[in-house]
């Protein structure tokens, strides 16, 4: 199989470079596209990139593999190369600045995680025991609280390309819902005067790339539309 | 909160409400026009200096010019925001949009009230 990866070694390198590799898969069996990155080390050990859990918990290997961002441990070679097996195209994932061949810098993805008070707030004197929700209230936090911090989705969203210090993006906003949404959260009015100016929620056009690319499964752009309606009830 | 002073209501929320309502108020004018044409086949010069003699047509149509600067200057201002970096680029740009869309809103005034 032909492996063609980015290369970039800020150290070394005046420009990035595609490197292309022959690997062999054993048995030509459906390996994770992770395996095959590990083979292609073995071979050349100056190839960078993350990875962790390797079970698609810790969202380490998030990577762009024939133009669709995956994490790298749970995606079969057979998906992205439309089980055609040939050839696979690795890059770091897009518009985030490289620290290392599929290494990437996410500072400015954090930052705008951490700007949504990633943390449940609560004023209330704490209870004996624990706060607790009717099975209702916990509902609404299905699809919320399951997001990895992979930046599969804020890496495909354009919005978050051009005003990646503005616009919270896909995942963060994601995160900020989820608090929104939760029956135990007494700071909702505080998080939306944070989220009401033109860029942090605003600056979403809908195209829902995020969507397509999470690969949680997750939906962003509805959470996305529940802020805004809650914006909107609240300041109109 | 991230502060901006040059969009055009001060809030992601003002903006959001101002764009829809007029494009709502764009298409109803859109449709009006698209009828009385329909309606109205050997349209002459006449027709024309009727239906827009009318108070309200005159009322309806300054709305409307309203309400396509308005949706004309968050639009753009997203688009330099979005992909102009250079604040001299940008500030040049948002000034130019605003003496074009202040000028097509006097200019047309001139040619409601004129009818």
């Amino acid at each position: 199989m032909l492996v063609s990866i980015y290369r970039y070694n800020p150290e070394k390198d005046e420009a990035p470079y595609m490197q292309d590799y022959n690997i062999t898969i054993p048995n030509n069996r459906d390996v994770m596209v992770l395996d095959v990155l590990q083979l292609i080390k073995e071979q050349d050990p100056t190839l960078a990139f993350r990875r962790a859990c390797r079970e698609g918990v810790c969202g380490s290997d998030g990577m762009n593999i024939n133009g669709w961002n995956y994490l790298s441990c749970v995606t079969p070679i057979s998906t992205p190369t439309k089980g055609k097996m040939d050839k696979l195209v690795i890059r770091p994932l897009p518009g985030m600045p490289v620290v290392r061949d599929l290494v990437v810098d996410l500072t400015q993805f954090y930052k705008q995680y951490e700007k949504i008070k990633p943390y449940l707030i609560n004023d209330e004197p704490a209870p004996a025991i624990e706060r607790l929700q009717t099975p209702e209230e916990r509902e609404k936090l299905d699809g919320l609280y399951e997001c990895i911090l992979c930046a599969c989705c804020s890496s495909s969203c354009p919005s978050f390309w051009w005003n990646p210090d503005k616009f919270i993006g896909p995942s963060g906003l994601l995160q900020a819902y989820r608090f929104l949404a939760d029956s135990r959260d007494t700071a909702t009015v505080e998080r939306l005067e944070g989220l009401s100016d033109p860029f942090s929620v605003f600056r979403c056009r809908g195209i829902m790339n995020c969507v397509n690319m999470c690969p949680k499964g997750l939906n962003p752009t509805r959470a996305i539309g529940h802020i805004r309606n809650m914006l909107l009830s609240q300041q109109v | 909160m991230v502060n901006s002073v040059s969009n055009y209501g001060r809030s992601g929320v003002h903006d959001h409400i101002i764009q829809r309502l007029s494009a709502i108020i764009l298409a109803a004018y859109t449709l009006f026009l698209f009828g009385f044409v329909v309606l109205n086949p050997d349209l002459q010069y006449q027709q024309w200096s009727d239906l827009f003699a009318a108070t309200w047509v005159k009322v309806f149509s300054l709305a409307s010019l309203i309400s396509i600067c308005a949706h004309a200057w968050i639009g753009m201002w997203t688009v330099a925001t979005d992909y102009m970096k250079a604040t001299v680029v940008r500030l040049s740009f948002l000034i130019f949009m605003g003496g074009v869309l202040f000028t097509y809103l006097i200019w047309g005034i001139q040619i409601l009230w004129s009818v």
